[in-house]
This record gives structure tokens, C-alpha cells and sequence, in this order.
């Protein structure tokens, strides 16, 4: 009896959520599709010169026709978003348990890393290709540069916010530093912590691009320019589309890894606070 | 020994010793005297309740107990042992659940066994044990946020039992639930005890709840907390909620409340 009430409820759950799925992508698609129509008209209606405002078809026909350019140079730039974001980790992480566990670190490093962030890291780019050449390496660097704060401050942030009797209970169950650590603290901080890399993966494409753009020979960044110089407004819509997919690509990939790793009800949540 | 040790017949025996501790706080604005010159003795086995208005020190005093906190002046020993350490022979409940929110039901109860290394089959087996004989059968692997308050209470209670402390801590446990789910967890508690050999030190605020429970029962004065007075409550054992309307017990209760309101704890408006 009671089993069937459940699997009623369960069933009522699943479905609620079905439609909760679909209505998620339904909506947005549809208001795309309207906005794009209204562009279209607007375009015909009042006779927008191609240079300026190309139509949504228009743009279509150019992203079909460099569907190989705008892919192989997505593809670079992938690469140097991948690898930017990777180095911010490899970097912010640790860094963020330095300053958690040595005072050392979070009376020295974290105000000057704090004070940092009032420049603007893109202005730093020149600097980067006068160093490291029009290769790779800079692009890398400015979006490592770019995307590592987040990570760092949220981890911290992570580590440190918790309820003080969660420690006092792990204190009284006679845990040890690790045990603490990983069976209380970091399971803790993860949800926070992935709201930094999900801020961060954002902040990485923006690295990778301006890096394209003050020193590159490849890219989508580089081709914008391109595009730019030639007033082919066409193929920079077209390139403006490929980096938002690109980006959102990344942003998926990284949700997807929060999906497997943080429990769901505890997604989005500083530490594990309920949500309405 | 699920009966009240009698005073004559354990004059001399003392689980908790808190002898004339005084904890004072500094603050940015000052120091703030939370305990003066407290002593408690409690007895092995005994149900000891503290009650006292709010701010008045019960919980810096349970933390002391627990050697989570020191005192600023003198000593706390359990069984004969000063206490200079976190205490890891105890349970501990406070008042919200502090569960951890990516562990089910019986994985938050298994953390104490883990801590205390017990064999894994025989974790188990305990921690079912006990959710089940506090109702939650069913509901060993649901999450936290799954479960109502007082099913979230019971978990963090069944975490306290799971290594067979000989000491329970409770921190106005029940303080966040209804009414209807507090009388419910009073009388699981009273089973709990009848059960098990422990002492338990219960903080509340609730006077009916502190006589239907306990031995004895302490009340504090306002800030700085002292001892004002300490009351054994001689009522048979089980007790039923309905005992809560008769002469005897509210014979207990008053005298706790008159003690409020000449205190000034409570004021009545003429
Ligand atoms: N960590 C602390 N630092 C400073 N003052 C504190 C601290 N903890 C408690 N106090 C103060 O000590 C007094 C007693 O607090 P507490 O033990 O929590 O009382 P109760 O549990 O009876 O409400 C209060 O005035 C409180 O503000
Ligand atoms: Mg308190």
C-alpha cells in the first residue's frame, strides 16, 4: 500500500522533472528564435546596410561557408582555454590550502593577491607577448591569469565557512586533521569551490581571446580581427557565434563534472543550505 | 542502574567533577564573566539537567564538560581523569542537527563509528540498531534535507550513541522542534536511557522537560552564572507525559518557576 503510494509519488517526481527538463530548453530556444525573427525584419524594414547589421540568414551563410576556419580556429582556442584554466587550477587550489592552513600565507599572500585584483589583468597581456613571443604560452597565461582568482577565493572561502560545531563535533569524535579535512571540510567546500571554477571557465575564454587579440596569428580572437580589418561584419557575427558555443561548451563540461562529484542537493548552495 | 543511583547509596561516587570553574571571555569590548565559580558533581548514571535564562553560561558550561573549551579558573575531571583534551569518550547533541549534508542517515551515524575505528559489520549493524529504535527505519538512506527536523534530531542523536559513550552532552537538543515532535523525542530519550548505562548532562530551557527527565535538575542564575539551586526530582521511573499534570510534578515545576520570577528571570505585570 504504502510502496505504491511511493512509486506514485516517484513517478510524479520523475515526470515533474521531465517536464522541468524540457521546459528549460524549450523557452529559451523559442525566445532566441523570436528574437532572431525580429531581427530579420527589422533589418528588411528599414534597410540596414550588410556592414553594419547583417541578417540572421546572412550571418548563417557565412558561419556555413567558413565552417572549417571557424572550427579549426575554435579548436586553437579551446586549446588555449583548456590549458589557461587547468594552470589555474593546478595553481589556485593548492595556493588556497597554503593560505588556509599557514597564517603565514593568509596574513602575507592573500591581501596582496586581494589588492591585486584591482588591475585589470587584460592590460597585462602586452606585457605577456613582449615576454613569451606570439606563440601559445601567453594566451595560456592570460587566461590562467584571469581565471585562478575565483578558484582561490572561493576555495578559501569554502574551507574556511563552515558551521563552528561541525568542527567541534569532529573535535569530540576524536577525528584526525586529515580525516577531518577530507571527511568534513572539503566535502564542505566543494559546492563553493565549483562556484569558483564555474566563474573561472568563463574568465578563461575571455583570457584566451584577448590574448588572440593583442598578439595572435590563430584563434577565433585573431580571425575577429581579421574579420574586423576586412569589414566582413558577417563572418564576425559568425565568429561571435562559434565563441559563444565554444564558452558555453566549456561551462557545460565543467557543470557536468559538478554534476558527478557534488551531491545535487547541495549544487549551488555555499554549504550545503537549502534553496526555495 | 536504569534507576537513579540513591544519594546515600552513592554518597561518594562522582562520574563529572566540575569544581569552581569560572570562564571569563575577552571581547573587543571588554571581558564578559560567562561562569563564577560553578561546581557540579555529577553522579554515574544520573539524568542531570541544567536550565537558566538565556546567556547565563550552559553552553560554555557544556563545553568545558566536553574539553572543547577551558575553564579561566579551576578544574573539570571525568571519571577521576582531568580533562585537558577534546573528550572523545562522549556523545554530543546540539541544538541544530549538524548533519553532514552528503551523508544519508545512516552514513552521518556511521562517521562516529568510522572515527572510532569500530569494525565495519559491527557498525552497521549498531547504527541500524539505533535508527530503527528511534523510528527511522526506512529512512537510513535518505539525505538530510530529505528528512524533517525532529528525523534530523534523532540522526544526530543516534551519532552520539553509536560508540557507546559513557557520557551524553546535549546542548538544547530539542529547543528548534514543535511541541508534539518534543514530547515525542522527550519519551525516546527517556528509553534511550533506560537502555544504556550513561550519565547524561542535558541543557535546556524548558522546565517541564528538565523535571520530566532528569534526576536532578540544576538552575543557574542570569549572567554571571552561578549555581542557584540544585533539585532532585524523586518521581518514579517511567514517566508518563500525562505524570507532567500531576501535584507531584508541577510541585517541581513551580518551585523552578518561583525561582524565576524572583530572580527576575520572569516578570509577571501586577
Ligand atoms: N566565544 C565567546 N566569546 C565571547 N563571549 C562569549 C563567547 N561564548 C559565549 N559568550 C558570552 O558568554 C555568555 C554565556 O554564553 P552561553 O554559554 O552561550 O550562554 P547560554 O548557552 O546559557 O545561552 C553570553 O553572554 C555570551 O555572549
Ligand atoms: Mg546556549
Amino acid at each position: 500500500m504504502s510502496e505504491d503510494v511511493e512509486a506514485a509519488v516517484e513517478r510524479a517526481r520523475r515526470s515533474f522533472e521531465r517536464r522541468e527538463k524540457f521546459s528549460v530548453v524549450f523557452y529559451p530556444l523559442l525566445a532566441i528564435l523570436i528574437l532572431l525573427v525580429i531581427w530579420e525584419l527589422f533589418t528588411l524594414a528599414f534597410d540596414i546596410p550588410e556592414f553594419l547589421l547583417p541578417k540572421p540568414t546572412v550571418v548563417l551563410q557565412s558561419v556555413q561557408q567558413n565552417a572549417g576556419l571557424i572550427l579549426q580556429e575554435s579548436w586553437v582556442t579551446a586549446v588555449e582555454i583548456i590549458l589557461g584554466y587547468l594552470l589555474s587550477i593546478a595553481v589556485g587550489i593548492p595556493l588556497a590550502l597554503a593560505i588556509f592552513m599557514w597564517p603565514f600565507f593568509s596574513r602575507s599572500i592573500y591581501p596582496i593577491l586581494v589588492a591585486s585584483q584591482a588591475m585589470p589583468k587584460v592590460a597585462v597581456a602586452p606585457l605577456l607577448i613582449v615576454w613569451f613571443g606570439f606563440g601559445i604560452l601567453p594566451k595560456v597565461l592570460i587566461a590562467f591569469l584571469i581565471a585562478f582568482f575565483p578558484i582561490v577565493i572561493n576555495t578559501v572561502m569554502g574551507l574556511t565557512q563552515i558551521e563552528k560545531e561541525k568542527i567541534y563535533l569532529a573535535r569530540s569524535m576524536g577525528l584526525s586533521a586529515v580525516d577531518t579535512f577530507f571527511k568534513v571540510r572539503l566535502p564542505n567546500a566543494m559546492p563553493s569551490i565549483f562556484g569558483g571554477l564555474k566563474i573561472s571557465i568563463t574568465l578563461a575564454v575571455v583570457g584566451a581571446v584577448v590574448g588572440e587579440f593583442v598578439g595572435g596569428n590563430a584563434g577565433l580572437g585573431y580571425q575577429l580581427i581579421v574579420a574586423n580589418g576586412a569589414m566582413d561584419t558577417p563572418m564576425l557575427f559568425a565568429l561571435l557565434f562559434g565563441l559563444t558555443f565554444l564558452g558555453i561548451g566549456m561551462f557545460l563540461l565543467v557543470e557536468l563534472a559538478e554534476r558527478l562529484i557534488v551531491p545535487r542537493h547541495m549544487i549551488g548552495a555555499g554549504g550545503g543550505k537549502e534553496m526555495i | 542502574m536504569t534507576q537513579a543511583p540513591t544519594a546515600t547509596g552513592n554518597a561518594g561516587a562522582v562520574y563529572l567533577d566540575i569544581d569552581r570553574i569560572t570562564k571569563v571571555y575577552s571581547t573587543p569590548t571588554g571581558t564578559v564573566r560567562a561562569l563564577d565559580d560553578v561546581t557540579i558533581r555529577q553522579r554515574p548514571g544520573e539524568f542531570l539537567s541544567i536550565v537558566g535564562p538565556s546567556g547565563c553560561g550552559k553552553s560554555t558550561l557544556l563545553m568545558i564538560a566536553a574539553g572543547l573549551s577551558s575553564p579561566s579558573s579551576g578544574s573539570v575531571t571525568a571519571a577521576g581523569k582531568a580533562i585537558t583534551a577534546p573528550r572523545t569518550d562522549i556523545g554530543i547533541v546540539f541544538q541544530s542537527h549538524v548533519l553532514l549534508e552528503w551523508r544519508t542517515a545512516l552514513g552521518n551515524v556511521l562517521l562516529q563509528a568510522e572515527a572510532h575505528r569500530i569494525e565495519k559489520g559491527e557498525a552497521d549493524r549498531r547504527a541500524r540498531a539505533l535508527l530503527k529504535s528511534v523510528g527511522l527505519e526506512g529512512f537510513e538512506d535518505k539525505y538530510p534535507h530529505e528528512l524533517s527536523g525532529g528525523m534530523r534530531q534523532r540522526v544526530s542523536i543516534c551519532r552520539a550513541l553509536v560508540h557507546e559513550p559513557k557520557h551524553l552532552l546535549m546542548d538544547e537538543p530539542f529547543g528548534a522542534l514543535d511541541a508534539l515532535t518534543r514530547d515525542q523525542m522527550i519519551l525516546d530519550m527517556q528509553k534511550i536511557c533506560r537502555e544504556r548505562e550513561i550519565s547524561v548532562l542535558l541543557i535546556t530551557h524548558s522546565v517541564a522537560e528538565a523535571v520530566f527527565l532528569s534526576d536532578r535538575v540544576i538552575v543557574m542564575t542570569p549572567r554571571p552564572g552561578k549555581i542557584d539551586r540544585a533539585i532532585e526530582i524523586d518521581l518514579p521511573r517511567p514517566r508518563r507525559l500525562i505524570d507532567r499534570d500531576s501535584p507531584n510534578f508541577t510541585r517541581y515545576t513551580r518551585e523552578i518557576l518561583e525561582m524565576f520570577l524572583a530572580r527576575g528571570v520572569l516578570r509577571e505585570s501586577p
